[in-house]
């Protein structure tokens, strides 16, 4: 119950008691409440937990994973002559 | 940009396998907090993928699992009154109590809806305002916030048909729980992602500090789930017992601030009992004062009943990673999905589903490739 599923904002509005946006899942578009992510913007990648928003997946952080791998790629090549 | 599949690679998870290889010097206990992560390892056969010095144990993260007996019950007697439409996550419909479920009261001619979010309840309590809407307000920090937003708008809207059946549990006291106890065997945490994308990570510190056990923030993904498992062992071989973050695409050291807000605003701290753990203090969120009208509990005088759990079934020990699935006598034969003793077995995160849906002939099965599942 605790999954978050990304997907991709093409759409936001104010409506009535918070902000919603328009979430992109692979496709299937989904109204989701950005309540309690007020800095989310079209374009942004969020992860979304019970129809809430709440965080926008960092890219450079995204990015940082596959640096390490690759660090450590390197690493084990050095270790086996 | 890197979402779901690359975080599948089968490629990158041999890596890490390799790298979690070279560093292990001893054998290494190590508990996965969360159901998610569970039901990802058993699936994608991540734990096969690691040296055997390493043994993962699954922890009692699954909000549906250890929602007690008795609110069940709650929930079964609030769905079977004639005006009552109660809304649920759907995975709670299937969780057995003394004699039935909620799809039973639902087939006897209940009004039991699956939504998808709270604020679907809302909804339908203001479309259908002579019908009492309840939501089963299950979870972990993580729906928190959505459960929270869903009690300040009805009150707000002023909506008199609208209540939360709210058996909210909170992720580090059940933490500091497991640690604390006699037996412990936990030597690393990995804690669950999403329930610190909201709360950040600061309540894990003097936890670490405390039992001095390292605590990694780990995500879903097969490459998430290993880089974790990684980072937890690197801790535990140079002896270090730090709180680190693995999961910083989604978690910032502050969590979500507005959602954290939104949670005190609605919730306090409450004792709350777990299934198979007992109660445990300060552990689970209750609504405030001036939401206390929107308490179905109230609303509907519910009182407290003591119900035992079914004898046979350990998933208590299960949750607290001391008895695996396969250990349990019951396992597979009068417990399977389809007939299930136990919440363990009957939430599709739960420790005993997932050994069951992936790993039935145990040890007949050949490590699988990371790649080969795909959800
Ligand atoms: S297999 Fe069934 S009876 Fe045994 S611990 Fe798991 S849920 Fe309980």
């Amino acid at each position: 119950m605790c999954l978050a599923v990304p997907g991709q904002i093409v759409e936001t509005a104010e409506e009535g008691l918070a902000r919603t946006a328009r979430v992109s899942f692979g496709g299937l578009v989904k109204q989701i409440s950005l309540a309690v992510l007020p800095e989310a913007r079209v374009g942004d990648y969020v992860m979304v937990h019970a129809g809430f928003a709440i965080s926008v997946v960092d890219e450079a952080e995204a990015a940082e994973v596959w640096g390490v791998l690759e660090q450590m790629a390197a690493l084990a090549e050095e270790e086996t002559p | 940009m890197r979402f779901v599949s690359e975080y599948r690679d089968a490629a990158a998870c041999q890596q890490l396998a390799q790298a979690i290889e070279r560093l292990v010097t001893r054998p290494w206990t190590i508990m996965e907090v969360c159901g998610g992560q569970t039901h990802a390892i058993v699936k994608f056969g991540l734990d096969q993928l690691l040296p055997p010095q390493v043994t993962l144990i699954h922890g009692p993260g699954c909000p549906v699992c250890v929602t007690p007996l008795e609110m069940i019950e709650k929930a079964l007697q609030l769905a079977a009154r004639p005006e009552v439409t109660f809304c649920s996550f759907g995975d709670m419909l299937r969780v057995p109590g003394c004699s039935q479920d909620l799809l039973a009261v639902k087939a006897s001619g209940g009004d039991v809806r699956v939504v998808y979010s709270p604020l679907d309840a809302v909804q339908l309590a203001r479309d259908e305002p002579d019908r009492e809407v309840v939501f089963f307000a299950v979870g972990f920090e993580t729906t928190a916030p959505a459960n929270a937003m869903a009690a300040v708008q009805a009150h707000e809207l002023g909506l008199p048909n609208f209540s939360l059946l709210v058996s909210h549990v909170l992720v580090p006291p059940a933490v500091e729980s497991l640690l604390s106890a006699p037996d412990c065997r936990i030597e690393g945490l990995l804690a669950a992602g999403h329930v610190c994308t909201v709360m950040g990570c600061h309540e894990y510190e003097p936890l670490a500090a405390r039992y001095h056990v390292p605590i990694v923030v780990t995500g879903f993904e097969p490459v998430d789930i290993l880089q974790g498992v990684h980072a937890c062992l690197r801790q535990l071989e140079e002896g270090r017992a730090e709180v680190e973050n693995a999961y910083a695409r989604s978690v910032r050291p502050e969590g979500n601030q507005p959602a954290q807000e939104l949670i005190r605003e609605v919730f306090e701290v409450v004792p709350r009992k777990w299934r198979g753990l007992g109660e445990i203090p300060r552990s689970g969120l209750g609504l405030r004062e001036p939401y206390a009208a929107l308490d179905a509990e109230r609303r509907f005088g519910l009182t407290d009943t003591d119900v035992p759990e079914p004898e046979a079934c350990l998933s208590g020990q299960v949750l607290q990673g001391l008895t695996r699935p396969m250990d349990c006598p019951a396992f597979g034969r009068e417990c399977t999905p389809e007939h299930p003793l136990g919440a363990t077995m009957v939430s599709s995160e739960g420790t005993c589903a997932a050994y069951y849906h992936y790993r039935r002939q145990r040890g007949l099965q050949s490590p699988r490739s990371p790649a080969e599942g795909s959800a």
